[in-house]
């Protein structure tokens, strides 16, 4: 007998969706003199936020993100069952030391930059599985310590290639709940590991875009939808050149999607920081969903969006052994309501 | 005169290595191409064709990398004229003595003064 | 028109891919860069001249004047790294920036100072070789190599 919430072959759909009750974000300087500036809760002056390191400093904004999810919810932190969180830094301890801090029963999540998706499709889960009553989910990423960890010292005398994209200095959380107001959570699709043979950390989008076209063509197949059925359809950070990948490949397998094909790491930086294709990383996708585009189902300015996290599956040292990349990609619909 | 040269030269080792991380793999890193030339410069040198290249044309020869790679094999090549068979152990380093010192004491003195912006 | 289709083998799908994704990224500006990577490299050779002829002109011999000229180099890009500005140089400059001395030592200020907050042994120590640590390795045994053979053979010199 097949799963009763599944819908072909990765889709569930939610019987009663849960609801976003609150978000929060905080982003770095570069972010925030973006074009979605406005949109965040919070602006960091200098990208070490007060602390001796960028580790620490990343993880205080997710810490703080958090914090105002939950008072924003009028919650206090027992009051959540389980928070679900990560990030990009080895053995995600930017999550893990908030949980500590936080006191929230805790899973750690890693699906790199996908990570916020991942949680909300699992947060989702668990409520309408009947596990939870509230959950909160956070990711957060910091463009410095993720240049180190996967690719060079930022103070390194390196020139980064056209296509290379800029990791998100940031951090945001939400909280799910079975009740209340807010935008809700019908479905989510999860996907699959695909590579497909690239291999350059500096080339994000091209090892991305056939996770997230697999994904958006598989969601729209379980549910079967077309595209138009969606406002948007947002991915995570592909970047200029990535989105057009997927938006090229999603054709040759028979979807449409130009017109409404976005790209969170397109949206957060003008052409004038040149960020290069875009921004990535964890709280790319995390802020411009908590941020820009809840507020703008909020407002009614669109009535329903797929989203689409991206994520590459790499450590510095699977690179080093020569090995190609395999890319994640995790939709989420989220409805106005 | 030297100066041109030096210039010259200097520019032209450095278009090299660009064409070589442009135009081959992402696997070349700047890791792998400072490896590279000072290792080439040193078999060059050791083939006697570095040499020339210093007289003619100066630190044009001398700052890049391949320099460095040409110091240690001289040095090598000196210690083994000196001292036989342990030149070969103890010329090398003794001659990039000064350069690498000087790298080592400032590098970390700098790593010391400054928080890096990010 | 490339296609890339699932229903082709994973083999045939990766190389269709691959010649997409090169009709779609930016090539590489290589004429811009390889003329910043000439003026910038061009130009840190000729401030090392020029500080070889100002030590040669205290009566140091030239191998001395040379060896003072890269401490000098090596300082200056020492102090620009932790200024934060030798990065932006070596934006635009690409390799003018990366295959002079300066470069070398741009490789070891720049993870040595980042993590500094792992401590002085492991962090300031060890990284400062993370550039180095191989540039010296490779250059040590083909040096030693030379030597070695000099001794058989007599060559070079």
């Amino acid at each position: 007998m097949p799963a009763p919430k599944k819908n072909g072959l990765q889709t569930v759909w939610f019987q009663s969706p849960p609801v976003i009750i609150s978000t929060a974000t905080i982003v770095g300087g570069k972010e925030g003199q973006g074009p979605l500036g406005q949109t965040f809760d919070k602006v960091l002056e200098d990208n070490y936020y007060g602390e001796k390191s960028w580790e620490k400093a990343e993880q205080r904004m997710l810490e703080e993100a958090m914090q105002m999810a939950i008072e924003r919810a009028g919650l206090q932190p027992q009051n959540v069952d389980f928070m679900l969180g990560g990030d990009l830094l080895n053995q995600i301890i930017s999550a893990s030391f908030t949980a500590r801090n936080l006191g929230i029963p805790y899973l750690g999540l890693y699906g790199a930059c996908a990570t916020m998706y991942e949680g909300l499709a699992l947060g989702a889960m668990l409520i309408d599985g009947g596990f939870a009553d509230k959950v909160l989910v956070g990711v957060s990423s910091h463009f410095a310590t993720a240049e180190r960890q996967f690719r060079y010292p930022t103070e390194q005398g390196v020139q980064r290639p056209l296509y290379a994209s800029w990791t998100v200095t940031g951090a945001a959380a939400a909280i799910l709940a079975r009740e209340g107001n807010g935008p809700v959570v019908t479905h989510a699709t999860i996907g699959r590991a695909i590579d497909f043979g690239q291999g350059d950390p500096q080339n994000m989008g091209a090892v991305m875009a056939p996770a997230a076209a697999d994904t958006i063509a598989r969601h729209l197949a379980d549910t079967q939808r077309s595209p138009d059925y969606y406002d948007l359809i947002v991915t995570g950070d592909l970047g200029t050149y990535g989105r057009e990948l997927a938006e090229t490949l999603l054709r040759q397998k028979g979807y449409e999607v130009g017109g409404r094909l976005y790209d969170c790491g397109v949206m957060i930086y003008s052409p004038e920081q040149d960020p290069h294709a875009g921004g990535s990383g964890c709280a790319c996708s995390g802020v411009v969903t908590c941020g820009y585009l809840i507020k703008q189902l909020k407002a009614g300015c669109i009535k329903r969006f797929l989203g689409v996290a991206t994520g590459a599956l790499f450590s510095q040292c699977s690179f080093q052994q020569g090995e190609t990349i395999p890319a994640i990609a995790h939709a989420v619909v989220v409805e106005g309501r | 005169m030297i100066f041109l040269k030096a210039f010259v030269v200097g520019g032209m080792f450095c278009v090299i290595a660009q064409l070589l991380m442009d135009l081959t793999s992402y696997r070349i890193t700047p890791a792998h191409v400072l490896v590279g030339f000072v290792t080439a410069g040193a078999v060059l040198s050791g083939l006697g064709l570095y040499q020339p290249l210093v007289n003619w044309a100066g630190a044009g020869a001398t700052v890049p990398l391949t320099g460095f790679g040409h110091l240690l094999a001289q040095g090598a090549i000196n210690g083994v004229q000196q001292k036989g068979i342990l030149g070969a152990f103890s010329g090398g380093l003794a001659a990039a003595a000064a350069g690498l010192s000087a790298a080592v004491v400032f590098g970390y003195l700098a790593a010391l003064a400054f928080k890096p912006k990010g | 028109m490339v296609e890339v289709k699932d229903s082709q083998p994973m083999e045939i799908r990766k190389r269709e891919y691959q010649k997409l994704v090169q009709q779609v990224i930016p090539r590489p500006t290589v004429g811009r860069n390889v003329f910043w990577a000439f003026v910038v490299g061009g130009l840190i050779s000729l401030l090392g001249q020029g500080l070889m002829n100002f030590f040669a002109g205290f009566g140091l011999p030239l191998t001395e004047a040379g060896a003072a000229a890269s401490a000098v180099l090596v300082f200056l890009s020492a102090f620009l790294t932790g200024l934060g500005v030798y990065d932006e140089i070596a934006k635009f400059a690409g390799a003018g920036a990366i295959v002079p001395i300066t470069g070398f030592a741009n490789s070891m200020v720049a993870p040595a100072m980042e993590y500094r907050a792992e401590g002085l042994v492991l962090g300031v120590g060890a990284r400062l070789f993370t550039v180095a640590g191989p540039v010296l390795v490779f250059g040590i045994v083909t040096a030693w190599a030379i030597g070695i053979l000099y001794y058989l053979f007599r060559l070079g010199g």
